[in-house]
């Protein structure tokens, strides 16, 4: 992942603010002026000249504002006409990540190459292992074929000066499913049956090529209408994310237009009751293994790619779920609005009547900063529903586990195991724990490293965010004391 | 020798504008710098207020009392390395 923050992600994050300043001015009629503003004439540019810089850019607003790049019927489509067709229609189309063909540098395909560090020596122990005789000795140096290489890696492994290279493709690389490739010409296209939307391709592409589809225009809308209550809905990952406290916050998203915000981690709180409660009634019925269900990346991968691991992925629904569900019981008539780390929450919320919108954190940073709100200079206010510890230690790696585990501890035997970061490996791994068992009975999985504070909606470091909210876990009362 | 100071601006709309990434030099600064700076989280400088493009042209980062606009690790990076430098 291209970390500390670069100029990919540094300018999706200037994009989206423009898109909120250009819906609070006058509602996009000028919006074909956010590329010329983010990339102003006689300044650097980054891509082979300024234009592309800012037709690329152009595409990049286009997700922004909810529509998928790659479906653009007519080139001559403005920005402006897209910002029309934003605030016209009443349903946003379903998430996707999409590359921006152009954008696309159609990295050579992943290969091994022979530097200049070779010497072509006498023992060849390249040539001598390679397994199917692709490499061979042109002017005195070692030669990879790439119609017989099988990028084994052989090669690389016996050099002695370690003059073979592997270049890599950085999305495919980070793609835990396989669901990137190439088309023909070399550029990628992301598989929506396969792709699981943790938005790693995204966070890798050095060129800023793979964009998803914004709801902001969407959450901005409702905002904007008086008869309408819309309530932000906030992940445990929310601490840490934006300066101030978490009180500040909530007063700081009621300026921007929220009639209400409640924390999702109450509703952790019911996952790690109800999980709790399935895992000692699933032991006792001798069944072997459980894994958490709440990552909805995880979930989704289980689904299409871990057949194996299907059956004993939890039933217990996210927390999530059970705070829209509260919320709507008290609210039937408001709109609902998840606000976390998370891409994929995007299809969870599909299937859940009763989220109405996803926004990223870095989305609702967004609306403060062009919002002209503080966050630090807000009033206090506290929260209706107080979570406990249990709840709040969900975003980080371990904390889902160690949840359940609080409420299991003496009605079962509990051997967990934490997949941190899901990957290529680790999806070998769970296909091995599923069919020919393992030493742990309870598998908590996150697709992102870290947990949910290095998700790819995050704005703050993850290091520093998982800190912030142990520092909030102490404060938490224990959901054991709570009934 | 006395400390660089690096002032990295955490008003709300710098730490969304990129701030936030920037803090890994309190974490895991590089090497050749590590010893040689002093870094202060600071409430808004008020530069997204006096600048005509606004909040627009963040994060802002002080290094020594210098401002760096459109701030990101790399520019930070090397305004210090330039005055270490200098010296």
């Amino acid at each position: 992942m291209l970390t500390p923050k670069n100029n990919a992600n540094q300018m999706r994050t200037r994009i989206l603010v423009k898109i909120v300043e250009k819906f609070l001015q006058n509602r996009f009629n000028d919006a074909d002026r956010i590329p010329l503003e983010l990339r102003p004439k006689g300044e650097p540019f980054n891509r082979c000249c300024i234009y592309k810089d800012r037709a690329i850019l152009k595409y990049r607003c286009m997700a922004g504002m909810g529509f998928a790049p790659e479906d653009e019927k007519d080139e001559l489509t403005t920005l402006r006409e897209y910002g029309e067709q934003a605030m016209a229609r009443t349903h946003h189309a379903p998430n996707k990540l999409s590359v921006i063909t152009d954008a696309c540098s159609a990295c050579i395909k992943s290969r091994y190459m022979v530097t200049d560090a070779c010497r072509g020596c006498f023992a060849q122990p390249c040539k001598v292992n390679c397994p199917k005789q692709a490499i061979s000795i042109v002017d005195g140096r070692s030669h990879i074929d790439e119609t017989k290489c099988i990028a084994c890696g052989r090669c690389q492994e016996v050099c002695p000066y370690h003059a073979v290279i592997r270049v890599p493709i950085p999305c495919e690389e980070a793609c835990p499913v396989g669901a990137i490739s190439k088309d023909e010409t070399g550029k990628e296209h992301i598989d929506p049956e396969k792709c699981i939307f943790c938005g790693k391709c995204l966070h890798s592409c050095p060129f800023g090529a793979v964009v998803e589809m914004s709801q902001i225009v969407d959450v901005l809308k409702a905002l904007n209408d008086s008869d309408k209550k819309v309530v932000a809905m906030l992940a445990p990952a929310v601490i840490g994310q934006f300066p101030g406290t978490i009180n500040q916050l909530i007063s700081a998203l009621k300026k921007i237009g929220f009639s209400d915000v409640v924390e999702v981690a109450v509703g952790a709180d019911i996952t790690t009751q109800n999980e709790a409660a399935e895992f000692v009634e699933k032991m006792e019925h001798g069944e072997k293994l459980m894994t958490t269900s709440c990552c909805p990346a995880y979930y989704k991968a289980a689904e299409v790619h871990i057949p194996e691991i299907k059956p004993f992925v939890s039933h217990t629904q996210p927390p999530m779920y059970y705070t829209a569900e509260l919320l709507k019981k008290e609210q039937p008539d408001c709109i609902a609005v998840f606000v976390g780390p998370c891409l994929a929450k995007r299809i969870e919320a599909e299937r859940n009547p009763n989220v109405d919108y996803v926004l990223t954190f870095e989305e609702v940073g967004a609306m403060l900063v062009a919002g002209g709100v503080f966050v630090m200079d807000c009033e206090p206010q506290e929260f209706t529903k107080i979570s406990c510890a249990q709840g709040r230690r969900f975003p980080v790696s371990g904390g889902v586990a160690g949840a359940v585990q609080s409420l299991v501890e003496g009605k079962a035997d509990y051997r967990p195991f934490v997949i941190n970061g899901l990957n290529k490996a680790n999806i070998k791994l769970l296909k091995q724990y599923a069919t020919k068992g393992c030493d742990y009975n309870m598998i908590e999985v996150m697709t992102c490293e870290g947990g949910c504070v290095a998700g790819p909606g995050c704005i703050a470091l993850a290091k520093k965010a998982a800190i912030m909210v142990e520092n909030y876990v102490k404060e938490g009362p224990n959901l054991k004391d709570a009934k | 020798m006395e400390k660089i100071k690096v002032k990295i601006c955490c008003g709300t709309s710098c730490f969304v504008m990129g701030a936030s990434q920037i803090q890994i030099l309190e974490i895991d600064p590089p090497a050749d710098i590590k010893d040689k700076i002093e870094i202060e989280e600071s409430r808004c400088m008020e530069h997204c207020h006096t600048n005509v493009s606004k909040y627009n042209r963040g994060p802002f980062v002080e290094v020594n009392g210098e401002v760096i606009e459109e701030a990101n690790f790399e520019k930070v990076v090397n305004k210090i390395r330039e005055i270490l430098n200098k010296d």
